[in-house]
């Protein structure tokens, strides 16, 4: 029921952002229209960290109650997670090809979320390697906890050692600051990924409960 | 108390708060996705009592023993161990149960005594050369204390391992086939140790397929058969022909009738 | 003693006395270390500069491809001797055990790293000598980080079937500020540069260290069950 909300909710929200992305957000002068792409590609990282925070709920909440309920949220929330940094990568690497020329650089989000990308893929491969339910939970709560504790400590160590090597800041990928109304435009669409995100997560919980309750 | 020799070098045993029963599980169940290991089991012994549960192998004897261990938890059911619900402070337990499974625990690069001092040292107990040494004198082992486990016999590993709960403060002893391996004499020697063991005022579990040397040490029998007990009575209501027959039937599974 | 450091120190000294018996592990990873040199030497080809500019890196693949060895390895001695539930069922807290084996870990890995530096020294004809204080300091952040994590996941992955596989694939995303944080240390201290200007990595190194070690402690236990 609440995933249902939840589903036509995003699903306005998102009809919303696009439209703002589209619609309301000026064309940017240097860029063109790839520039729009930081309407999918900021709110998605947000929703990616939102999801990881989700997964340090989950993963205390199971080592502290043992109750199988806060696994399921922690796997439900890893899975679109990774899907979100997924879309952050690519967008990215999409928004920086006409602009830098290449599809890649080592700028200090990409390469932050890249690394989060791998440590919860870990997190995903560790959970598919393991049968018992009471194992598999502990392992995947201790991964999900040091990943999410690692998460400011990447940032920090991957930005500093940008800040090393890299040329003087364009307006590009990984560029700050935002005027007003793109931040406005960016949290809206944030809220949708979130609702989204809410979703994903409400749905794969309960196949996840359905699924326990069948093999218990 | 009896003074036995094992008396004086167990040293006093751990208080506990005041309870009548050492093992009390009830309604027990472990499944493993489809497979159901143990269905429904319920379990009561005192202190000074002794369980030997009999089973033909992969009905569930060892995950029972491991569960009471709080080596693994239970699907489902409670348990509790001198008192305390094992399932929701397995910590608290853990200092009052030894188990001596498949496993023995031996670490084959160190000494007999050295391992006894690892173990001994890591359960927080004293672990001064002279205690040490004394434990191996009680399992017969001080002959080859200070030669590497890496040469001992099974059963020489075994009795390192009753060494090793000897030197703790254990009320609950698990066995898992602790006979398999050994010859007469040391199956005598077993049964006199567990006796002994249940004197002090602990209790014991032995888990045998092997029928004659489980029974002995025996206060109660329980067979498991199918993830089930079958049979739970004390050993002196039985003659040991009758628990022959019974445990044939009962073991060759539903379905076949008494 | 208290009971406490005192069963981390009987961990210790049990791993300690095991491998200088048995001599399997260090051995073997300081022979790894001599062919890492030669591997290193061959793919970068003879020009001197190219492995001097590239020096702190090296140092670094070095020190995490022997650490994925050493740290996989942490329980095999329990594996194998069938010990595991030994340390499962030990009473009190059991983060004893883990810092023990953290112990063993950082003093294995510091006789690993040793070796290496006088290997690249002797091979590549490098001098070490002036920035030795300021690289002790520095591989010994780096090092205690990476014994936290390879620690910790070691303990996890002990008992899987796909332990190989899965240790290094959780091991090094977790690690990327220590390697990030350690070679740019090393490079600045290398260098000749004074500690001062290798300072806000330091502390980074040290803050994540810190981090590692106190989730390491407080989910060990977690890990160590069944």
């Amino acid at each position: 029921m609440a995933a249902r909300i939840l589903g036509w909710l995003a699903l306005v929200a998102l009809l919303a952002g696009l439209g703002a992305a589209f619609g309301y957000a000026p064309r940017e002068a240097v860029q063109g229209n790839v520039q729009r792409i930081v309407y999918l590609h900021v709110p998605a990282v947000l929703t990616a960290y939102l999801a990881f925070a989700l997964v340090f709920v989950g993963s205390l909440g199971y080592l502290l109650t043992r109750r199988p309920g806060w696994d399921r949220l922690a796997l439900s929330a890893a899975e679109p997670g990774v899907v979100f940094t997924g879309i952050t990568i690519a967008s990215g690497s999409i928004w920086g090809k006409p602009t830098w020329g290449t599809w890649w650089t080592w700028d200090a989000r990409l390469t932050s979320t890249a690394v989060l990308f791998l440590v919860y893929v870990g997190y995903l491969l560790l959970r598919g390697m393991i049968d018992e339910p009471d194992r598999r939970a502990r392992a995947a709560a201790v991964v999900g906890i040091l990943g999410a504790a690692n998460i400011p400590i990447v940032h920090f160590s991957v930005s500093w050692w940008r800040a090393l090597h890299q040329p003087s800041a364009m307006i590009g990928p990984g560029s700050a600051p935002y005027p007003w109304w793109m931040k406005a435009v960016i949290l809206l669409n944030f809220a949708a990924f979130a609702l989204l995100l809410g979703y994903f997560v409400a749905r794969r919980a309960e196949i996840a409960r359905l699924e326990d309750m069948h093999a218990g | 108390m009896i003074a036995t020799g094992l008396d004086a070098r167990r040293g006093p045993m751990r208080p506990l708060p005041a309870s009548d029963l050492m093992v009390q599980a009830e309604h027990l169940r472990k499944t493993y996705g489809p497979t159901r290991v143990l269905d429904d089991v319920s379990l009561a012994l005192g202190p000074g009592e002794g369980l030997t549960l009999l089973g033909p192998n992969g009905t569930g004897k060892t995950t029972l023993l491991r569960i009471l261990a709080t080596l693994q938890r239970p699907t489902a059911g409670t348990l509790r161990i001198g008192g305390v619900d094992a399932l929701k402070e397995p910590e608290a337990v853990r200092g009052v149960v030894d188990m001596v499974g498949h496993g023995t625990w031996v670490y084959e690069d160190l000494t007999a005594i050295e391992n006894l001092r690892f173990w001994t040292t890591l359960g927080g107990h004293d672990a001064a050369r002279p205690r040490l040494r004394a434990a191996l004198e009680s399992v017969e082992l001080d002959t080859v204390a200070d030669q590497r486990a890496r040469t001992f016999s099974a059963g020489m590993k075994r009795r390192l391992a009753l060494a090793r709960v000897l030197l703790g403060r254990g009320r609950l002893l698990l066995l898992d086939e602790p006979f398999t391996g050994l010859d007469r004499a040391g199956r005598k020697w077993l049964g006199e140790f567990l006796m002994a063991f249940k004197a002090q005022g602990g209790a014991l579990i032995v888990a045998t397929h092997s029928f004659d040397a489980g029974v002995g040490v025996a206060d109660r029998v329980a067979i498991l058969a199918g993830g089930r007990v079958v049979l739970d009575r004390p050993a002196a209501e039985l003659g040991l022909d009758d628990l022959r027959r019974l445990y044939d039937e009962l073991a060759a599974g539903p379905g076949t009738a008494p | 003693m208290s009971a406490y450091v005192r069963r981390a120190w009987i961990v210790v000294w049990k791993d300690v006395l095991s491998e200088r018996r048995s001599k399997e592990s260090l051995n073997a990873l300081v022979f790894f270390s001599l062919l890492l040199l030669f591997v290193f030497q061959f793919a970068l080809g003879p020009d001197r500069a190219r492995v001097e500019t590239a020096l702190p890196g090296l140092l670094w693949l070095a020190f995490i491809l022997a650490g994925l060895l050493a740290f996989g390895r942490t329980f095999l001695v329990e594996r194998e001797n069938d010990c595991w539930e030994g340390l499962v069922l030990a009473p009190g807290d059991r983060s004893a055990i883990y810092l023990g084996k953290l112990a063993g870990n950082v003093l294995l890995m510091a006789v690993v790293e040793a070796a290496l530096l006088i290997l690249f020294a002797l091979f590549f004809g490098l001098d070490f000598t002036a920035a030795l204080p300021a690289l002790v300091l520095v591989l010994a952040l780096g090092t205690l980080g990476l014994a936290a994590v390879g620690t910790l996941y070691g303990a996890l992955t002990a008992q899987l079937r796909a332990r190989e596989l899965l240790f290094p694939v959780l091991l090094l995303p977790a690690v990327v500020p220590v390697l990030l944080g350690a070679v740019t240390a090393t490079q600045s201290v290398l260098a000749g540069q004074p500690l001062a200007e290798a300072m806000p990595w330091l502390t980074l190194l040290a803050a994540a260290d810190v981090v590692y070690l106190v989730v390491g402690m407080l989910t060990f236990e977690f890990v160590l069950e069944g």
